[in-house]
């Protein structure tokens, strides 16, 4: 029978069903942070359980860290003490795989697996955090959970899921210049609404798919939790072996032999059911900024906030209450808006190759005064690069200061906050009221978008 | 887990759309490392005034409304996975929340905290809000063996759906982790089966 990319590795990882109830799945790879763990290593202390698989997970402190003087002790006592627990609890439960603060291998959790050689095609991927869809970008079933599915996890390398239904969306054709993989996700959200994909594994196909680099499928995958998706995957093929390749914890020698070749059975078959398929030209989708509090409410950079006749009664409400928090008019252009804060960087848009879009923008160029730009490379292994490729030189000349590794801005939960009012060009994936600081209003965008806004101060369209 | 089995309450409504999980605890609230406390800053941005003051005009400030069901617009829970939006919600007192859709991963962290979601019609939803509003007293029973949810307020009332292994942990007070650590056996075979 033809198999879906995802019922492959789906069935793979059956270890039995519950009569009328979930399956329990097997998991290869478990990520773990300081801010959703500290529970469930409670939760197992309760119950005098050891770790099952200490090997199977990667600890990494990014949630809750300053991005400067790192090599200082953390100011705000509170923090300081999850990022101890955190330290504790490695120590306690005897995990070899432990990266705190300023470790070479430290840095957001979905950039540093990958860049490991942690996350390769076929496997099974939970973190405690809902943009782990990140890693499904390489042929994985990745999924975001909560604490107690963490302890689950730790407890035993399995957890309970119901299987959700599929979904392909296939993109047509080719992106136009400075279009963005960051501007495909967020107008395929702006068309199927933030809960559009709730209750569905999307794969995500089709030319324009198949054209990106690996890091430009991570974006997109990243971001499936966004329109309510549990998780979202793209194929294996020659881009996605190429970039495992030769990473520390990829396989190596016969074993690589081995892997590769089941790797390439990895495909959704011809003829494969999905219970929905949907369809993009690529060639429609403009660079994407988002107008309101949830990252559903996207437009093209050119085009106007909807006016509440276009928006179904029901809805009419929240959307009122949305602009009234962005401060923005039904039927408004954003074009020309002026902005206070633009944010480079989080699981979304802090890759190596979105700080080189972000350095060709501004090259020769100065930072507008009046914006407080934030540039937060996603490990040290993106910092470092930024510095070999000369990316440094090039903000510094521009006006611009490089921060270290961390979820920064995206969440705020360090110092890194928009004050209240202030409007903030942002990569990252989430415009929520108050996620970049309490009153902080968020507008989300690509990397060539966030650059333009910090040279001109405004709202710019980077083709123009 | 507590049990749950049936309940009647009076109602918080909150008729506003994808309420996502960084408004009911944003992320400035999660550097706990318990489970305890996220009650008092649940909805904490609607809730309170920058100076810690209650803001008059948001319904959990409102003395004519309480109880322990809290009814929601659609998509409730979308965004983060945080669990503490769960423990925020059950640490309030709300023992079942309505909507007429849930995301995914909040539903089930509230169901491994008791917490019972229930998914009703768009049109149940609407009666609930008119009615709240018209008399705060208003009063919903949700029984989770027969699966139904009635208006007390109306006399209508729907089935909802669970899943009858999610439904017996509730009933009976089971985790799912008490379930997994029963089938060590057939992880460590299906770890061998692999090798």
């Amino acid at each position: 029978m033809s198999k879906t990319l995802f019922d492959k590795i789906w069935d793979a990882h059956v270890v039995s069903t519950v009569e009328n109830g979930p399956t329990q799945l097997y998991i290869d790879r478990h990520f773990c942070h300081e801010v959703t763990s500290p529970q469930a290593f409670n939760g197992l202390r309760a119950r005098g359980l050891k770790v099952f698989r200490p090997e199977l997970t990667t600890m990494t402190a990014d949630h809750n860290t300053p991005t400067i003087d790192q090599d200082k002790p953390v100011k705000d006592p509170i923090s300081r003490n999850q990022l101890d627990t955190f330290a504790k609890n490695a120590a306690e439960f005897n995990m070899p795989l432990y990266y705190p603060l300023g470790h070479d291998k430290n840095g957001v959790v979905h950039i540093i697996g990958p860049e490991n050689g942690f996350t390769q095609p076929g496997m099974t991927i939970v973190c405690g955090d809902s943009h782990t869809s990140t890693h499904g970008a390489f042929g994985t079933i990745a999924f975001g959970i909560g604490t107690s599915e963490v302890e689950m996890v730790l407890a035993t390398q399995c957890v309970l899921q119901t299987r959700p239904k599929t979904m392909r969306i296939n993109y047509n054709g080719k992106l136009g210049p400075g279009v963005s993989a960051k501007d495909l996700a967020l107008y395929t959200i702006s068309k199927l609404t933030t809960g559009g994909a709730t209750g569905y594994f999307v794969e995500y196909a089709g030319e324009a798919i198949r054209n990106m680099t690996m890091e430009e499928r991570m974006t997109v995958c990243n971001l499936s939790i966004e329109m309510g998706a549990r998780g979202g995957m793209i194929a294996p093929d020659e881009t996605t072996f190429n970039y495992v390749k030769g990473r520390e914890f990829a396989p190596k020698g016969a074993e690589w032999d081995e892997k590769l070749a089941y790797w390439k059975t990895l495909k959704s078959d011809k003829g494969a059911k999905f219970d929905l398929e949907l369809d993009f030209d690529a060639a429609d989708i403009q660079p994407m900024i988002t107008y309101g509090t949830n990252p559903g409410m996207g437009m093209g950079i050119q085009e106007s906030i909807p006016t509440l006749d276009q928006i179904d009664e029901a809805g009419r409400i929240s959307f009122q209450k949305s602009l009234d928090y962005m401060g923005f008019q039904p039927g408004e252009q954003l074009l020309g808006k002026q902005i206070d804060y633009v944010f480079l960087g989080s699981c979304t848009n802090g890759r190596i190759e979105d700080f080189r879009i972000f350095a060709n923008y501004v090259k020769g160029k100065k930072k507008a005064d009046n914006v407080v730009v934030w540039l937060v490379p996603g490990s040290w292994g993106v910092e470092k690069q930024i510095r070999e490729e000369g990316l440094l030189d090039i903000f510094t000349q521009a006006g611009f200061l490089l921060r270290q590794p961390g979820c920064s801005a995206c969440l705020a939960m360090n110092d890194d906050k928009v004050p209240a009012g202030k409007y903030a060009v942002s990569t990252s994936n989430r415009n929520f009221e108050g996620r970049q600081g309490p009153g902080a209003r968020t507008i989300l965008a690509g990397p060539l978008v966030a650059a333009a806004a910090a040279i001109t101060g405004k709202i710019t369209d980077p083709r123009v | 887990m507590e049990k749950f089995v049936t309940l009647t309450s009076t109602v918080v409504p909150l008729p506003i759309e994808n309420v996502d999980t960084d408004q009911i605890i944003p992320a400035r609230f999660l550097k706990a490392t318990n489970k305890e406390g996220f009650g008092d800053n649940l909805f904490a941005d609607w809730r309170y005034n920058k100076d810690g003051s209650p803001k008059a005009d948001f319904v959990l400030n409102n003395p004519v409304y309480g109880g322990n069901i809290l009814v929601a617009g659609k998509n409730f829970g979308s965004g983060s996975s945080r669990e503490h939006a769960a423990w925020a919600i059950d640490g309030y007192g709300f023992k079942v929340v309505v909507s007429s859709f849930f995301a995914d991963i909040f539903k089930n962290n509230a169901l491994n905290n008791g917490v019972l979601p229930v998914v009703v019609s768009a049109e149940f939803l609407a009666e609930i809000f008119d009615g709240a509003n018209k008399d705060p007293k208003l009063t919903l029973t949700v029984d989770l063996e027969n699966q139904t949810i009635k208006n007390n307020a109306n006399g209508k009332s729907e089935s909802f759906e669970i899943n009858s292994y999610k439904k017996e942990c509730l009933l009976k007070g089971l985790d799912d982790i008490d379930y997994l650590l029963s089938k060590r056996e057939l992880i460590e075979a299906y770890e061998a089966s692999r090798k």
